[in-house]
């Protein structure tokens, strides 16, 4: 097996700027004090191998580093220092439902959003029933976005994310979507990717589902990896079980 | 800024590209544009048709005061035809750097949650201007055949040009200023100001002959009036439109002496601003999911 992701030495400092109105800048000359950029360690030193095929649950607290690390990951972000390499294509389903447009109809949301997660025109084509289908809102698909309640509009964002067919799946807090069933549909859906082999790396605040579901958990806290072990051993220590 | 190669057999995400590597993202830029011009006109009764509503009350406006009641109809005959040709070209121009300019804010959401070639949103920007600039077009070929116009061949080639330097030039600039935006929003007013003045600074709505003879004494401002690239092609399509159907005499006044030395020279200088704009854009992309 190779590895599908690999990260070296990755830093990502945030300059936190405050001053940025002439009149701040001003305030600042007279009182005679600098502007300190606030520098804010996102990630630090942050070093992991993970092979294809594996599904990995990137774990920790509030700011610990999860989004930002795979926002670098999928390329949005670029790190300040070491390397990221990918074998494969990447979709970030970062936030479901970014690229959608309020006024746009449901239909032309789903053409625009798969092509912005990379598919082509054709791909979407065939994938479109079974989009729809998944998102069980057949009836509203050419109704306008904005019309729609958060629910379907979550439900259509989601089955178009999941009909991307990248080799690594990136997995932002999008698991907590819609009502129980939908839910399930959703981590069954995870499932299938991962017995198809797909690299996935899912970040979510529901330990035990996430624990539950992949074969591997990377505990970060204050940007460094403090635990690369088994999931369920992660999550115990997270609740100071151990 | 690290810029440390992948391990063997991987490629690095996030990677800059330049404006060329939109080409490979052509169905995403249609669907782009497609929904620009649907969101634009959402709810709207008269639809794409404010695009004419809008320059048409400019048009009017213009034609009254400057050529009615200043007469320049007289001294610039057709001046409807002079007047609505270099219109046309300043309208591109400024519709393209004032919302190629605020492209990458406007889409703040999608550039900070999904790595997409960021080129795409100003050059989306291009394609919405010249669905709007098209129609004008036709509208210009039909009023200045009505006024006894004939196409001629040296006139195509100056349209063409004409188009090419302004699409060049404002797409150059609105690189630049959208990458400029994200960290300094004083950008969008700067922008607003420049488009504000810009028909002024160009002959759109007077003679260039009117700006050597008031500037007979300062012949470098004459010649920094004439190397604005937009001068030159207002002038590029005044020689498409209006030149046929001007009189021998109005032509001297009309287009400018030596049109396509400076037609070169803008060329010259819309590239410039193509590459100085890209680069920029390219360099200053990688932080704009942090900015933003």
């Amino acid at each position: 097996m190779s590895a599908s992701i690999v990260v070296e030495d990755l830093v990502k400092t945030f300059r936190i700027k405050h001053v940025r109105s002439l009149k701040e800048i001003a305030a600042r000359a007279v009182r005679g004090a600098s502007e300190r950029p606030n520098a804010f360690t996102a990630l630090d030193d942050v070093t992991l191998s993970i092979e294809e095929g594996e599904t990995v649950a990137l774990l920790g607290f509030n700011g610990s580093g999860k989004s930002t690390l795979l926002k670098c990951i999928s390329g949005v972000l670029t790190p300040d220092e070491g390397r990221i390499g990918l074998r494969g294509s990447v979709a970030g389903l970062i936030e479901v439902g970014a690229g959608f447009h309020p006024d746009l109809t449901g239909r032309e949301n789903v053409y625009l959003n798969g092509a912005i997660l990379g598919m082509s025109e054709a791909a979407i084509d065939a994938a479109f029933d079974s989009i729809v289908d998944f998102s069980e809102i057949p009836d509203f698909i050419d109704t306008e976005v904005k019309f729609y309640s958060s629910g379907m509009f979550l439900r259509l964002a989601f089955a178009v994310a999941v009909h991307t067919d990248p080799d690594i799946f990136l997995v932002d807090e999008i698991l907590a979507v819609g009502d129980e069933p939908f839910q399930r549909k959703c981590i069954d859906r995870i499932k299938e990717l991962r017995d198809e082999h797909k690299t996935l790396v899912i970040v979510s605040h529901d330990l035990n589902m996430v624990a539950d579901l992949c074969t591997r958990g990377i505990l970060l806290e204050h940007g460094r990896v403090v635990m690369d072990d088994e999931p369920h051993a992660v999550v115990r220590r997270m609740r100071g079980e151990e | 800024m690290a810029e440390s190669a992948a391990p063997a057999g991987m490629w690095t995400p996030g990677q800059a590209r330049g404006l060329l590597a939109i080409g490979a993202h052509r169905y995403l830029l249609a669907l782009l544009v497609r929904k620009e011009l649907r969101v634009r006109y959402q709810a709207s009764v008269l639809g794409l048709a404010w695009s004419y509503v809008k320059p048409g009350v400019q048009f009017l406006v213009f034609y009254f005061v400057m050529g009615s009641f200043l007469g320049l109809s007289r001294a610039i005959s057709p001046f409807a035809v002079y007047l609505f040709s270099g219109m046309i070209a300043i309208n591109l121009a400024t519709e393209i750097l004032g919302n190629a300019t605020r492209s990458i804010v406007y889409n703040a959401p999608l550039v900070n949650k999904i790595f997409l070639p960021r080129q795409l949103f100003p050059v989306s920007s291009v394609f919405v201007a010249l669905v709007h600039f098209a129609p004008q077009v036709v509208i210009l070929v039909l009023g200045a055949l009505a006024s006894g116009w004939l196409p001629d061949l040296v006139g195509l080639a100056a349209f063409v040009v004409g188009v090419v330097i302004v699409l060049a030039l404002s797409l150059g600039l609105g690189l630049l200023f959208a990458a400029v935006n994200v960290a300094y929003r004083d950008i969008e007013n700067v922008v607003d100001l420049v488009l504000m003045v810009a028909v002024w600074f160009s002959p759109v709505l007077y003679a260039w002959t009117f700006v050597r003879d008031a500037l007979v004494h300062h012949p470098w401002l004459v010649q920094l009036y004439l190397a604005n690239p937009l001068t030159a092609a207002v002038e590029l399509f005044h020689r498409a439109f209006w030149w046929g159907a001007a009189t021998e005499t109005d032509r001297v006044s009309g287009v400018v002496d030596h049109l396509w030395a400076h037609a070169g020279l803008a060329l010259a200088l819309s590239a410039l601003a193509l590459v100085v704009g890209d680069r920029v854009f390219r360099r200053l992309s990688r932080t704009f999911a942090q900015e933003l």
